[in-house]
């Protein structure tokens, strides 16, 4: 395989008009590889630009500055149409007056893909997506999963370097959206196309990416591969967007690290003493990491309990800080609300945060 | 978080196939030479003297139209004031009014009973208000000659009934013309009303009658307010095209009940004085727009007072 | 919370709540009220006696009447060919301006609504001498193809909000994923957004057609002496002597315009 990323995004910034006359910047000097045949997903809260960024892959806004390479070759300027990537609509934007079979032979037809070839073509896509025999339906009579195939079908017929998916499963119900995390991997992999996905869903995110960028207010604050993201959170932002995460401010100094009402822990025994080495920092520490013990002299006060299922969920007030605790719900008697109780956890499930 | 406001979607964004402005040119070229074109040249027309023989005009600055509207030429040869001309834009405002009236108290039951009716038989009801609208307003206009005539179905049978024995002249008055006008805009009240009436969730009106209320007081202070917008735009769409009226006075009011509009076809006609013909279509778009202004003033009212902004759905 | 979940008093006569007395009354009054004159017209088109309104017996020979009248053929020629031009230019002009109005700036829409709203405003006699006076002055030959032109400018808005209401509701990443898929701004003109506005195209046609077909008081002023158009022709009828021939013609340009109502309903509405 040819060396060097299949895309690759460079210094790209863009910013809109709001109708207020203001400027919102959606993209800050955004930089992304993308290695050639891995599934990237880019991760973040609606309005934080990831779409934006997809958008300027696929031709259909312009940015403002930077470059963006498709196997080392400028494409920013390159019309939509002429562009060897393919998206995957959020509305699927499945032609409404055409027969799923069309939809699909649309796209060869704009290559000039002879007639027999369009044929062969169109009914390799639907068996690839399990929609044989429904080519002559209207997109209408179809189930919205099923038109999400469609649309998936429809990109992938023109084999593009990089498949770009917006939000695919966002109109899909639960069920229906973990079956389709599960085939869309099953296509990447059998087609070893590289896909760009834009998702708000961590969740969606962790089990589809090879690679997670996380975004944040038109920036990208975190690139690396799911267990990375969620385990090592560079910032604030990434630990408490990814799974959940109780960030409490502490003091470092160069032996050690102070919490308030917990004390002063060794800065050698820390999973990264080296981010912040002195002064005021955030940690980051999972709400499963923690333990509680119910003492009299306890630093924490037990404020509130919830059963959720399988595990239980334990509010500890902590002087100013407020701990959110994740027990078992099959272990031992939960404290009542109102006990002191006192936390514990190893160090190095403490991330010292950069600031962001 | 400063840039986490709406999704972000620049005024000047272009997006790709969906045409560009520039394919309204054509039509806005067209419209301005056929629409614009006609009424400035009225406006212009106004301003000049009358041509010799009455066709066209003479390019001579005057404003001898607009006095015509006020002072007739007396036998002495001077100018003195004659009403003629203000009681035929009085009598046209009276006709208007007295339509709009009528229509809108004929619409009310008609469109609040549409409203309530199963939603196959709602369209359909529409539909069936809406097809007079599609025919021809000669044709729905000629249909009173025959209804109103001497020897017409009604005197008919008000002679069987032996109610009368000489027939009751009904053509060629001011009422002929008057329900002409009704029959011919009732449509443009109704299906307003109704657009309005449609929107009222008529759980309210349950839960007004769970607080102790009556039909009556359902109807005046639940169901009324709501259908405020519907009412102030069907009485829009009914004054303005009934006050600029001209086939319902000219074939039932038989020339004794003229409106504005006769008088600017006379004078383009038989009378020959395009200039003053002019003047009064200015007048008449004058007054047009004046009424406009004035229902758009009520409309947004309205529809604030009611919570539902829908004024360009109506067009 | 049992309080006020209580059931809905049921009054009377268990007529529902959501009805008022009266109103269904007076509806099916109104209803006869808008369509008792249309009947009468098409009921005394048969009617053999010459005096329309005295009933003496039942014939077709009105129709066959009329229809063998060479200037009655000619103005039925001449509103044909006045609708069916008028149609088509002002389909295509609104077909434009849909696209247009969608991509233009806040001032140029306003400017442009008040363009096509125009025509249903003003009222008919001003825009009808209007014409006239602008036709006399350029020296535009009155007749069929003034009729024609100015039938365009006022056929537009008909033609218009079945195209736009057709266009808005259309997802736009259609016309984004047509661009991805690698066609270009005609091509998806040609395979996209046509063939989607096309029933709204169609109901448009169909309505300035009959509103061109059935216009009376432009026509009138624009005809000069070879230009009557039927409703012109019809008009004159009424002016000289009304024998149910007048029925007779009026029928059956009632007849075409509900057909053409009619079809254009369904147009639209199957596309729910």
């Amino acid at each position: 395989m040819a060396t060097g990323p299949a895309l690759s995004i460079a210094r790209v910034s863009k910013a809109f008009a709001t109708p207020e006359g203001g400027e919102v910047r959606a993209l800050d000097d955004v930089s992304l590889d993308v290695t050639d045949g891995s599934f990237v997903v880019l991760l973040g809260p609606s309005g934080c630009g990831k779409t934006t960024l997809l958008r300027c892959i696929a031709g259909l806004e312009t940015p403002d500055s930077g470059e963006i390479l498709l196997r080392g070759e400028r494409i920013d300027h390159v019309p939509v149409w002429k562009r060897r990537v393919n998206t995957v609509f959020q509305s699927y934007a499945l032609f409404p007056h055409m027969t799923v079979a069309q939809n699909i032979a649309f796209g060869l037809q704009m290559d000039k893909v002879g007639k027999a070839e369009i044929e062969r073509k169109v009914g390799e896509s639907l068996e690839m997506v399990r929609l044989s025999g429904l080519g002559s339906r209207k997109p209408s009579q179809l189930s919205g999963g099923q038109q999400q195939r469609v649309a998936l079908a429809r990109a992938l017929a023109k084999d593009p370097e990089v498949l770009l998916l917006d939000e695919p499963l966002s109109a899909l119900d639960l069920k229906l959206r973990r079956g389709m995390q599960t085939e869309l991997k099953r296509l990447q992999r059998e087609t070893s196309i590289t896909f760009v996905l834009v998702t708000h869903d961590q969740g969606e995110a962790m089990a589809m990416g090879d690679q997670v960028a996380v975004f944040d207010s038109g920036r990208i604050v975190q690139v690396g591969n799911p267990e990375e993201v969620y385990l090592r959170p560079r910032t604030a932002f990434v630990a408490d967007f990814i799974g959940e995460a109780n960030l409490v401010a502490a003091q470092r100094d160069s032996s050690s690290l102070t919490i308030e009402g917990l004390g002063a822990i060794d800065a050698a025994t820390l999973a990264n003493p080296e981010a912040v080495e002195t002064g005021a920092v955030t940690v980051a520490i999972r709400p499963e990491n923690i333990s509680l013990a119910e003492t009299a002299d306890g630093a924490g006060v037990v404020a509130d309990v919830t059963f959720v299922g399988g595990d239980i969920h334990v509010d500890v007030e902590l002087g100013a800080n407020r701990l959110n605790v994740r027990i078992p719900s099959h272990g031992a008697q939960p404290p009542r609300v109102g006990a002191r109780v006192h936390p514990t956890f190893l160090p190095q499930s403490l991330r010292v945060l950069a600031d962001s | 978080m400063t840039t986490q406001e709406k999704t972000p979607k620049s005024v000047e964004s272009r997006t790709a196939g969906q045409g560009s402005w520039w394919a309204g040119i054509p039509g806005i070229a067209y419209l301005i030479a056929l629409v614009l074109g006609p009424i400035v040249i009225i406006v212009i027309y106004s301003f000049l003297s009358r041509a010799k023989f009455g066709v066209g005009v003479k390019w001579v600055f005057s404003v001898t139209a607009y006095q015509d509207l006020f002072f007739g030429e007396s036998l002495a040869g001077g100018r003195t004031f004659d009403p003629t001309y203000l009681e035929i834009i009085g009598n046209s405002f009276w006709y208007s009014l007295i339509t709009s009236v009528a229509c809108l108290a004929l619409s009310i039951p008609v469109a609040i009973w549409m409203a309530t009716r199963p939603e196959r038989v709602r369209t359909l009801l529409v539909f069936l208000v809406t097809i007079p609208f599609w025919t021809s307003l000669l044709i729905r206009t000629y249909s009173f000659i025959i209804i109103l005539n001497d020897n017409g179905p009604i005197n008919w049978a008000l002679k069987s009934l032996h109610i009368i024995t000489e027939p009751i002249t009904m053509l060629y008055t001011p009422f002929a013309t008057v329900l002409g006008l009704v029959y011919t805009f009732l449509p443009f009240m109704i299906l307003p009303i109704y657009a309005s009436a449609e929107r009222f969730d008529f759980r309210l009106a349950e839960a007004a009658y769970d607080l102790g209320a009556n039909r009556w007081t359902v109807l005046t202070r639940i169901v009324m307010p709501s259908v405020r917008p519907g009412i102030v735009a069907g009485t829009l769409l009914v004054f303005i095209p009934a006050l600029g009226s001209f086939l319902a006075p000219e074939l039932l009011g038989g020339g004794k009940t003229s409106m504005i509009a006769n008088v600017i076809a006379a004078q383009f006609g038989a009378s020959r004085n395009w200039p003053f013909g002019a003047a009064l279509s200015v007048l008449l778009l004058v007054i047009t727009l004046l009424v406009l202004v004035v229902f758009a003033v009520l409309a947004r009212r309205a529809s604030k007072a009611s919570g539902n902004a829908n004024w360009e759905s109506l067009l | 919370m049992s309080a006020r979940t209580k059931p809905v008093r049921v009054k009377g006569t268990g007529e529902s709540l959501r009805d008022f007395p009266t109103f269904k009354l007076v509806s099916y009054l109104v209803l006869l009220f808008l369509y008792l004159p249309l009947v009468l017209v098409v009921a005394y088109s048969f009617n053999s006696n010459r005096v329309v309104t005295v009933w003496k017996g039942f014939t077709f020979s009105w129709y066959t009447n009329v229809l063998a009248n060479d200037d009655i053929q000619r103005a039925l020629m001449n509103s044909l060919r006045v609708a069916i031009v008028a149609t088509v230019v002002s389909v295509i002009i609104a077909t434009g301006l849909a696209i247009g109005l969608l991509r233009m700036h806040r001032a140029g829409r306003t400017f442009a609504w008040g363009l096509i709203g125009a025509p249903l405003i003003i009222p008919e006699i001003v825009f009808a001498i209007g014409t006239l006076a602008l036709f006399v002055q350029i020296r535009i030959p009155l007749g069929v193809n003034a009729i024609t032109l100015a039938h365009i400018a006022f056929c537009v808005p008909f033609a218009l909000l079945p195209i736009r209401a057709r266009l808005r509701g259309v997802d736009s990443a259609v016309y984004e994923a047509a661009a991805d898929l690698g066609a270009n701004e005609w091509v998806i003109f040609r395979r996209i957004t046509l063939p989607l506005l096309m029933p709204g195209i169609v109901a448009g046609a169909l309505l300035a057609f009959i509103i061109s077909l059935d216009d009376f008081i432009v026509s009138y002023f624009l005809a000069g002496p070879g230009g009557t158009t039927l409703p012109v022709y019809i008009f004159g009828m009424i002016r000289n002597a009304i024998t149910p021939g007048v029925n007779a013609l009026s029928s059956m340009l009632l007849a075409v315009s509900i057909l053409i109502v009619m079809i254009s309903y369904l147009l639209t509405r199957k596309k729910r």
